[in-house]
């Protein structure tokens, strides 16, 4: 997309003086630096484009500090994440984290920033990043909702709807992975038999063997686990091929590229996801629904665009600094190894934190901090998000 | 496994296969004339696929600019050379003519023509319109420079082109994943099996275009000159036949199938910028499995990979991708085993 010109050569001389105080000025005012790594090329760039948009959207000043942001690409490639983040630690001496976007390459740079002692606030999905809790992972902060929260809701809906077969198609990785863990314990515990469990690849072009399989074991019902447009192939071939029970989604499949490629093919899916998606239908009484309009009419501001979920998960970390950036504050100074200490413990007492995907509560155990009010069940219905009802 | 699912597993393995086979043969096609072993074949699969959906949607699709791009950047190679007089001046008036008004040609259809609302015959001409020059400008911008540089460096520079067009496949047609209406849609049930009428015509196609292959080197004097080529570079230049055309012929060729089966899967599934390389990949089994040599055996053996995959998909999805890409050791130890060694490269 093309910037819009400046309007004269004054202007941009202006913005160049202006560009050097602010360089020349920073170290004498007390600046906290934050490191960002995003996904914004790459496989994994539909998570990560909108969590890039939303950097300029977290706050630049918290008490008496300033807050500079340095923003990285790590072209979703794990390696890339790693080296990123040891240049941020290195030569920026960055104060924390925020990302990466992908699960793996969040994995991949535990133990680095714990070595370090810098806090990271992931935005991403998978639960294995904060548990189970060990020695590193205590410096890791995760903005999403933890599997189990979302899975429950759905085998709650499940256990309303009595269905007493499931099938899921799982994609072949730690995500689609650690779904089939988590939905099979918690199906076990809910009288829910589990009839087939398939996997698929993202690059698959076919997903036809796989849902004729799970067609052949006839369930009630189905799971698709998977993120992103990788979702609707196994709905829509299941479609195709005149399966009539319900299907369930994960979080991962909220995303406006969902709807624009299942179009008629997936309505009445049922997902549990954030709040976000089913704004309008939101009783004012939830203290995230404000919060989740700001964001949302700041992002399209800035863009011109609306921002998918995972934008929020990094404007939910900025949230979470704002609240312990001053706490930490008071006990040393930025730029140290004991202000990062302090921050971290600082993160870790986070209490009612209402945020845009909802309200965060942190404890030495649970570094995601979510409880129920942090999902709503979600149907398709006209082809847009509906609240289930 | 009953029968019904049984024919439902085969129709799913034919039809991919059909695409493999395709890759596969224009795979065979550009390795035995050029020596490029072409990794960025999927790339054209994936270009085609989005291209279509981009035009579906009725939006002015950037690889006409793409197009544009590439055709000035071949206009400004010749004019280097031809001021360097290290190229003998090619007639230059009429073809100067034509780089400059194809892409804007191509700029007009994209931006005036109503994209969305066209017949889709017209919008499968207008996508491989678009795409059918990148297969040429490619050949002559990337490999003609380096033509008789030993295998191990076209394919590492083949290795290089694929990773950038992946690149620029992010630029142009951005991470989300797209599908299209499908070119027929209709279900045609036979004793109580279902068949999708788009499988027919993704079979009926590929088959069309192997034997449009198969008549074009068989009978006509361009196809013969290819085939030449792809014997004895050496004795075909002696006989007048131009390398630097072969390979474009070849080059257009490939892009042409690669757009083809872009457009055929494109409403079957959802493709995204970087999809290409995995379906490519399968028909390069296909095109191993023939020696890199024979279009028959390779265009059977992508349909075989075409067939194990959906019926490994079914038995141990898990497993599936492994025991495709398995199937190429055995063949290997085989051709290895059995391959008479022959250097005739110089």
């Amino acid at each position: 997309m093309p910037s819009k010109p400046l309007k004269s050569h004054k202007s941009l001389t202006a913005l160049a003086i202006f560009a050097a105080i602010a360089t020349f000025a920073a170290p004498v005012l007390a600046q906290v630096k934050i490191g960002v790594v995003t996904s914004s090329t790459g496989p994994t760039a539909l998570v990560g484009i909108s969590q890039k948009n939303t950097v300029p959207l977290l706050p630049t000043k918290i008490g008496d500090l300033t807050v500079e942001y340095i923003s990285r690409d790590d072209a979703s490639d794990s390696t890339n994440s790693v080296t990123e983040i040891k240049k941020l630690i290195s030569e920026s001496n960055i104060d924390a984290l925020i990302g990466p976007s992908g699960s793996p390459n969040a994995m991949g740079v535990i133990q680095f920033i714990a070595d370090a002692g810098v806090p990271m606030l992931a935005p991403v999905g998978t639960a294995a990043v904060v548990l189970p809790m060990t020695e590193p992972k205590k410096w890791v902060f995760k903005t999403t909702q933890n599997d189990d929260i979302i899975a429950k809701a759905l085998i709650g809906q499940m256990v309303k709807m009595k269905v007493k077969t499931l099938g899921v198609i799982a994609l072949n990785d730690p995500y689609g992975e650690n779904w089939v863990k988590v939905v099979g314990e918690l199906a076990a515990k809910n009288d829910i038999k589990i009839v087939a469990t398939e996997r698929f690849l993202r690059t698959d072009t076919s997903v036809t063997a796989q849902s004729l399989k799970v067609l052949a074991a006839a369930p009630d019902a189905v799971l698709i686990a998977a993120a992103g447009g990788p979702t609707v192939l196994p709905q829509t071939t299941l479609f195709d091929q005149g399966y009539k029970g319900q299907i369930f989604q994960t979080h991962g499949a909220a995303l406006p590229d969902f709807l624009r490629l299942g179009g008629k093919k997936v309505e009445g899916t049922i997902l549990a996801a954030s709040l976000m998606l089913v704004l309008p239908e939101i009783a004012d009484s939830n203290p995230s629904k404000k919060m989740a309009i700001d964001y949302i009419a700041a992002y399209e501001k800035l863009n011109g665009s609306k921002p998918a979920t995972f934008g929020a998960n990094v404007y939910d970390a900025g949230l979470l600094l704002q609240k312990a950036i001053p706490i930490a504050a008071q006990k040393a100074k930025p730029g140290t190894k004991e202000f990062r200490a302090a921050l971290r413990d600082a993160l870790e007492q986070t209490k009612e934190l209402v945020a845009t995907q909802g309200v965060y509560t942190m404890t030495a155990a649970d570094h995601s901090g979510f409880d129920d009010r942090g999902r709503e069940l979600i149907t398709v219905r006209d082809g847009n998000w509906k609240l289930l009802k | 496994m009953n029968f019904q699912i049984a024919v439902l597993l085969g129709q799913d393995g034919i039809t991919n296969g059909a695409i493999y086979a395709l890759l596969a043969l224009s795979i065979v096609l550009v390795f035995t004339v050029t020596r490029v072993l072409l990794i960025p074949q999927g790339e054209f699969v994936a270009y085609g696929a989005l291209t279509m959906a981009a035009i579906q949607a009725g939006q002015p699709s950037a690889v006409a600019w793409l197009v544009t791009l590439l055709f000035a950047a071949s206009a400004a190679v010749d004019v280097a050379l031809l001021l360097m007089r290290s190229e003998r001046a090619v007639p230059l008036r009429w073809m100067f003519a034509g780089k400059l008004v194809y892409p804007l040609l191509m700029l007009l259809a994209v931006y005036k023509l109503p994209l969305a609302t066209m017949a889709m015959p017209l919008q499968i001409a207008l996508t491989l319109a678009l795409l059918v020059p990148l297969g040429p400008l490619l050949y002559r911008l990337v490999f003609q420079p380096i033509a008789d540089a030993p295998a191990l460096v076209l394919l590492i520079v083949s290795i290089a082109l694929h990773v950038s067009m992946v690149g620029v496949g992010l630029l142009v047609f951005g991470p989300g994943g797209a599908s299209t209406t499908p070119l027929v849609d209709a279900i045609i049930e036979v004793g109580g099996v279902r068949i999708k009428a788009q499988t027919l015509c993704v079979i009926a196609v590929a088959l069309l275009l192997i034997g449009a292959l198969y008549l074009m080197f068989g009978r006509t004097l361009y196809g013969k000159a290819l085939r030449a080529a792809a014997m004895n570079r050496m004795g075909a230049r002696l006989m007048g036949i131009s390398p630097v055309f072969a390979g474009k012929a070849t080059f257009s060729l490939a892009a042409l199938i690669g757009a083809m089966s872009g457009v055929l899967i494109a409403p079957m599934t959802t493709i995204y910028y970087d999809s290409g390389f995995i379906i490519s990949l399968k028909g390069f089994i296909g095109s191993i499995i023939g020696g890199l040599v024979s279009y028959p055996i390779a265009a059977i053996g992508a349909v075989v990979v075409g067939l194990i995959e959906a019926f490994s998909a079914f038995y141990a999805s898990t497993y599936k991708e492994i025991i495709v890409f398995t199937l190429i050791i055995p063949v290997l130890l085989w051709l290895s085993l059995t391959s008479k060694h022959v250097e005739d490269e110089e």
